[in-house]
């Protein structure tokens, strides 16, 4: 699980009600991230060698394995081999000229931008439901956070059995005489990556829903007074108070929803295993199957540094463009 | 703010509650033929009207899910552990010294919180499989441990920063080892970051699938994910006896889910804005 870095020395998220964290005393410990060594000029002493067995993990998983990626991708190694061949970029130009994987990079960023936009949409409703007055918000939050905490590919083999041709939603359909709306949801090459697309969004929507929420409530109450003294509707409370300041809560859930949306796999493994006619097909799916189907393990870490790429991509374009939207609304 | 109940927080009231009862509606489904017999003739909506725990039997012994409950467990508790203990003392230098070296390090750390899995992950399964230790749980917690350290020491890091340095301070005054002032004094205040590293970091490890899809396959291990995964494929045409094995896999999370509700929701919170 990765997050947006947000640094402590952002000014408009430093001193927020809610987000100081307490220390152990229990009081909060509001006072400004203190540079090191504090004021007084005192320095802690961390022996650095504490940094070595997380630093040494790290390496070993990430760092050195990602490194080595960027260079096997540039190779025609097959995964068992002791030898292989450098073949330049042509790993890329077969990407780029197979259509599968072609399809499916493309593919892969519609579902995320579509992820994106459905999932923070629907969230932020759900937030601005449970943080009004209602007399079951408490329960609500509860009950909406709580698909998010399920197992991804066990909520993916649910929903393939809800969607199938004589599943749940087609009976549901029927029974409220909307069989007019039934389909092969699964099945059915123009409405299986849509599908998915929902099954993500209906178990995720509750964790955008909680950030969104923390947002809310760090949003000082003597504002809204003083937008009800000054006649403010709620829409244009909505507008000109909530969304502004949701700016942070907003960057964190756009940057987790779509670098989620890139990675997709358990929920398109478990549900459609990539068909029908590999029209759900995903990068993560088709690194699978070219390194552990076909052997082409080369080329699935191509696929591997495309998605990092993406990643990385999605992830500074929407860093930038946030930052500037919060700097502006603060 | 307005605190009246207003016909407009009415009209909120009942449109949440129908969302809510939509989303709740497929795990109803899952509860409702989890329960039914699989020659019953009922409609799938309908409540199951003479419930059996036969399902359940079937894929409890099927599935293996013991062993599987078992594996996920100790997997889940081991890389949690290490990845609570390293990343919580790797923050501490990242927080504490002011040298150069340190800001370098915190950068670095902080590049894994971008590097996609994906990535890491083939070339990593080549040197896995070089050691011998395809198949072997291990692989999964040496996986997780590496994995998470950089999230975890971004939530810590930014903890220790607003912690004050007196306690520790004091505890070295008193001639406390480095390592013992941060067993006794630093790590226990570190105590609502660590809860939420801990829920954070679990909830990841207990979901994944991917990982032990590749580094488990053709082994006899599997993680609860994988279990039923295997489960499924087995008894595809029996959806009653799947959804008995859905909920099996998913009760554990849920209990722990209800139990913790508070602390998980703020963690989520507060972890997000630390």
């Amino acid at each position: 699980m990765t997050l947006p870095t947000h640094t402590e020395d952002d000014p408009t998220r430093s001193g927020r009600a809610g987000g100081a964290p307490e220390d152990g005393a229990g009081r909060p410990a509001s006072r400004p991230a203190r540079r090191r060594p504090d004021l007084l000029g005192r320095r802690s002493r961390a022996p650095w060698w504490f940094l070595l067995p997380g630093l040494a993990l790290y390496a070993f998983v990430v760092l050195v394995p990602s490194v080595r990626g960027g260079v096997l991708a540039f190779t025609d190694w097959n995964g068992i081999s002791e030898t292989y061949d450098w073949i330049g970029f042509d790993n890329f130009v077969k990407l780029w000229n197979t259509e599968i994987a072609r399809d499916a990079l493309v593919r892969t960023v519609i579902i995320a931008v579509a992820v994106t936009i459905i999932q923070n949409a629907i969230g932020l409703l759900l937030a601005l439901g449970v943080n009004s007055h209602i007399k079951s918000r408490n329960v609500l939050r509860v009950l909406l956070f709580a698909p998010a905490v399920l197992t991804p590919v066990v909520v993916a083999y649910l929903w393939r059995n809800l969607l199938a041709p004589t599943g749940a939603v087609n009976s549901f359909l029927d029974a409220v005489g909307l069989d007019g709306l039934q389909r092969e949801w699964l099945g059915d090459s123009r409405y299986a990556m849509w599908s998915i697309v929902m099954i993500v969004v209906w178990q995720f929507a509750g964790y955008s829903m909680v950030i969104f929420l923390a947002g809310l409530q760090s949003i000082p109450q003597e504002i809204y007074e003083a937008a009800e003294l000054d006649g403010a509707s709620r829409f244009r409370r909505f507008t000109s108070i909530e969304l502004p300041l949701l700016a942070p809560a907003t960057t964190i859930n756009l940057m987790l929803s779509i670098i989620g949306g890139i990675k997709l796999f358990d929920q398109v493994y478990a549900t459609t295993g990539g068909g029908p006619a590999n029209s759900t097909q995903t990068l993560s799916t088709l690194i699978y199957r070219y390194a552990f189907n076909s052997g082409q393990f080369a080329f699935a870490i191509a696929l591997a540094v495309v998605l990092t790429l993406l990643v990385a991509v999605f992830a500074a374009a929407q860093y930038n463009l946030l930052r500037r939207a919060e700097r502006k609304a603060s | 703010m307005n605190r009246r109940y207003t016909g407009r927080t009415f009209a909120t009231e009942v449109g949440m509650v129908v969302v809510a009862l939509v989303i709740a509606f497929p795990l109803y489904i899952l509860v409702n033929l989890a329960f039914r017999d699989r020659s019953s003739q009922q409609s799938l909506l309908t409540p199951t009207s003479d419930p059996t725990w036969a399902n359940f039997s079937t894929a409890w012994n099927d599935a293996d899910l013991g062993k599987a409950l078992l594996t996920s467990t100790f997997v889940t508790v081991v890389s949690v552990v290490i990845i609570v203990a390293v990343s919580a003392l790797a923050a501490y230098v990242l927080a504490r010294v002011t040298k150069r070296w340190s800001r370098l390090m915190f950068a670095l750390f902080m590049v894994g919180l971008l590097l996609p899995f994906q990535l890491a992950l083939l070339p990593l399964y080549s040197t896995i499989r070089d050691l011998g230790l395809i198949g072997s749980v291990w692989s999964l917690i040496l996986f997780y441990s590496g994995l998470q350290v950089p999230f975890a020491t971004f939530l810590y890091t930014g903890f220790l920063r607003a912690l004050p340095l007196d306690y520790e301070e004091a505890a070295m005054l008193d001639g406390c080892s480095p390592l013992r002032a941060f067993t006794r004094v630093v790590f226990p205040l570190l105590r609502p970051i660590t809860g939420t590293v801990i829920i954070l970091n679990a909830v990841f490890v207990w979901n994944d699938f991917l990982t032990p899809l590749l580094y488990l396959s053709g082994s006899t291990t599997a993680t609860m994910p994988l279990a039923i995964s295997t489960f499924v494929a087995q008894y595809s045409s029996n959806y009653n006896v799947v959804f008995a094995g859905l909920l099996i896999g998913i009760i554990p999370v849920l209990v722990v889910y209800f139990a913790m509700q508070r602390s998980i929701i703020k963690g989520f919170s507060g972890g997000l804005k630390a």
